[in-house]
């Protein structure tokens, strides 16, 4: 699985996937329509912000409430790399997976790394690099089962596949 | 070591004869149900699999219920989609806008979930149906299409907490006061991946109704599910909705928790979430003091919209008159609960005290139509969020309550409790 590589975006706790897409856009299933919305009850500036590649650090329980895939589609159709945070919620976490966006859970990264710093993410390894601080944190790597379906790019080609 | 009635029930659907918190295993689904928002992007992600049609046309239900009656052209491209995947595919139970509820006041309604079941649904209070013993939980719309395929889902076994229910509750406590003090101390991520296992001689005193709106709210404390052990009450409701047989498991006497924790329902007073989260909850003998003025009122919802629920609601405002100026909106959960409502004489009380009565839609729960809030306006609602935005703009706000403080907050205009009115 390739490295992720970007400058940070920084959330608080318990960022739950109705701000993460508003559910008055979820008249569309369209990424590129969901992405121009990602974000914008908590962070209005993010759409115009974010880059390709860029991380979402969060804090806990990220991605809490609705079942709405549109949540990782929206961050993922905007370019996001991977979101680090202390921990996921249970359905966002599936979801993300599910869909191909890479995602990792590592408290003492999500805690001690600030916005705008540059970081990159061995997957394989779990190893999270900030490199602006020049530090080192050990996220937890998936599980073998779950590194299947992410090598796969989502859980459709994992089926497909027939593995 | 034994196992929680949560792993008792996916050990069976796996095939296996035991499961422990932290395996990853797949299990056998008995139901996989999906809405009109998560459904069509199910679908699109189906069509990409290398499947002929569905594993099971009789285990899929299609509720299209958040937005219906289509509420924009949107929207009604989303539920053609759905109506359109449910007739090539045959799909027993897809409910059209006359036949249809709230997704999850109507699945047991119509006996689709019964004690034993391993249900998976793209909506995360798919928990609710813990309240009749089957694990349930919610998924994303990926999930639910590679369960309508293979008839399979994955799951990381969860560890669980206990939670011990004591003594008969106080007057006005109901099921939404329960779980919303759950949350209040255990927080939004209380249960994070955990199964919630509800017992205790408490439970004997709780209707099917308040069972539904516990479980329902497993997900507002992280839980992967909600669940009731099986009694006489559930067992009448499971054979008074359906012709399947349910299957019966309970915890293992040594069955281990990560935790345990006791709550005494004779102590409890009605309970409310402050916005942003629903774990801010305050008593209303507390939040009355602090004057909060609202503009609407909601009761219904997959949490509150049951019978009980419009009961006591239509008994506190039976007579009196609805604020001037607060809106008050009701939403039966189901047609069958519309129409029980109506016979009962609860639509003409909301009617004639200053209130609407929705047909069944999720609609402003979360901020979809029938009740957008303005800026800086103010919602008491049965509902299950209460989110930055979650009922419309983001400066307004959305406190959690029972039925019947939502109903005396619509008489009063203010957040006030029942004993007040």
């Amino acid at each position: 699985m390739k490295n992720a590589k970007g400058t940070v975006i920084k959330y608080k706790d318990n960022v739950d996937t109705d701000v993460i897409i508003p559910a008055r856009y979820l008249n569309s299933s369209d990424p590129k329509e969901l992405a121009a919305h990602c974000m914008e009850d908590i962070d209005k500036d993010f759409v115009n912000n974010v880059k390709p590649g860029d991380i979402i650090v969060a804090g806990k329980n990220f991605g809490c409430g609705s079942s709405r895939e549109h949540a990782p589609i929206a961050i993922k159709a905007c370019g996001v790399s991977c979101v680090i945070a202390e921990t996921f919620a249970r359905i966002f976490y599936r979801n993300s997976i599910n869909i191909g966006l890479p995602i990792i859970e590592c408290p003492e990264a999500a805690k001690a790394i600030d916005a705008g710093d540059e970081v990159e993410i061995d997957f394989d390894s779990g190893l999270i690099k900030d490199i602006t601080k020049n530090t080192e944190y050990k996220g937890q790597p998936f599980p073998a089962f779950m590194q299947k379906i992410i090598d796969c790019e989502g859980l459709v080609n994992y089926i497909n596949s027939g593995k | 070591m034994g196992m929680t009635m949560t792993q008792k029930i996916l050990a069976a659907h796996a095939g296996l004869e035991y499961v422990e918190a932290g395996q990853l295993i797949e299990a056998d689904l008995d139901l996989v149900l999906g809405n009109d928002i998560t459904s069509p992007v199910a679908i699109h992600e189906i069509e990409k699999m290398k499947v002929e049609g569905v594993f099971d046309k009789d285990k899929i239900a299609l509720v299209p219920d958040h937005f219906v009656p289509n509420k924009d052209i949107k929207s009604a491209q989303h539920c053609k989609c759905v109506r359109e995947f449910a007739m090539k595919n045959n799909i027993t139970n897809y409910f059209e806008v006359g036949q249809m509820g709230i997704e999850h006041a109507l699945l047991p309604e119509k006996g689709l979930t019964v004690a034993g079941d391993v249900i998976i649904g793209a909506d995360s209070h798919t928990c609710t149906y813990g309240a009749v013993g089957a694990f349930s939980t919610g998924v994303g719309s990926t999930d639910m299409a590679a369960g309508m395929a293979t008839g399979k889902a994955w799951f990381k076994v969860p560890g669980a907490i206990k939670f011990v229910l004591k003594n008969k509750p106080a007057k006005w406590i109901s099921g939404k006061d329960i779980i919303l003090h759950i949350i209040g101390m255990i927080g939004v991520d209380g249960a994070l991946y955990k199964s919630m296992e509800f017992v205790g001689d408490g439970i004997s005193y709780l209707t099917m109704d308040d069972r539904f709106t516990i479980a329902n709210m497993a997900i507002e404390a992280g839980g992967k599910n909600g669940i009731f052990p099986v009694d006489d009450l559930c067992l009448e409701y499971i054979r008074q909705h359906s012709n399947r047989e349910p299957v019966v498991y309970s915890a293992d006497e040594d069955a281990v928790y990560d935790q345990t924790i006791e709550i005494d329902l004779s102590s409890l007073k009605p309970t409310v979430a402050y916005p942003h989260l629903p774990e801010n909850t305050k008593t209303i003998d507390e939040a009355v003091k602090d004057d909060i003025v609202i503009d609407q009122v909601v009761i219904g919802s997959c949490t509150n919209g049951r019978m009980d629920d419009l009961r006591i609601a239509a008994k506190i405002l039976k007579g009196k008159q609805v604020a001037k100026g607060i809106r008050l909106i009701v939403i039966p959960g189901t047609q069958q609960i519309y129409l029980n409502a109506i016979k009962e004489g609860l639509v003409q009380t909301f009617v004639e005290c200053g209130g609407v009565v929705s047909t069944p839609t999720c609609g402003p729960c979360l901020g979809g139509y029938m009740g957008i809030l303005a800026e800086n306006e103010r919602c008491v609602s049965t509902t299950n969020r209460n989110f930055v935005g979650r009922m419309g703009h983001i400066t307004s706000e959305i406190y959690l309550a029972s039925p019947a403080v939502a109903a005396a907050s619509a008489i009063t205009g203010k957040l006030t409790g029942p004993e007040n009115i």
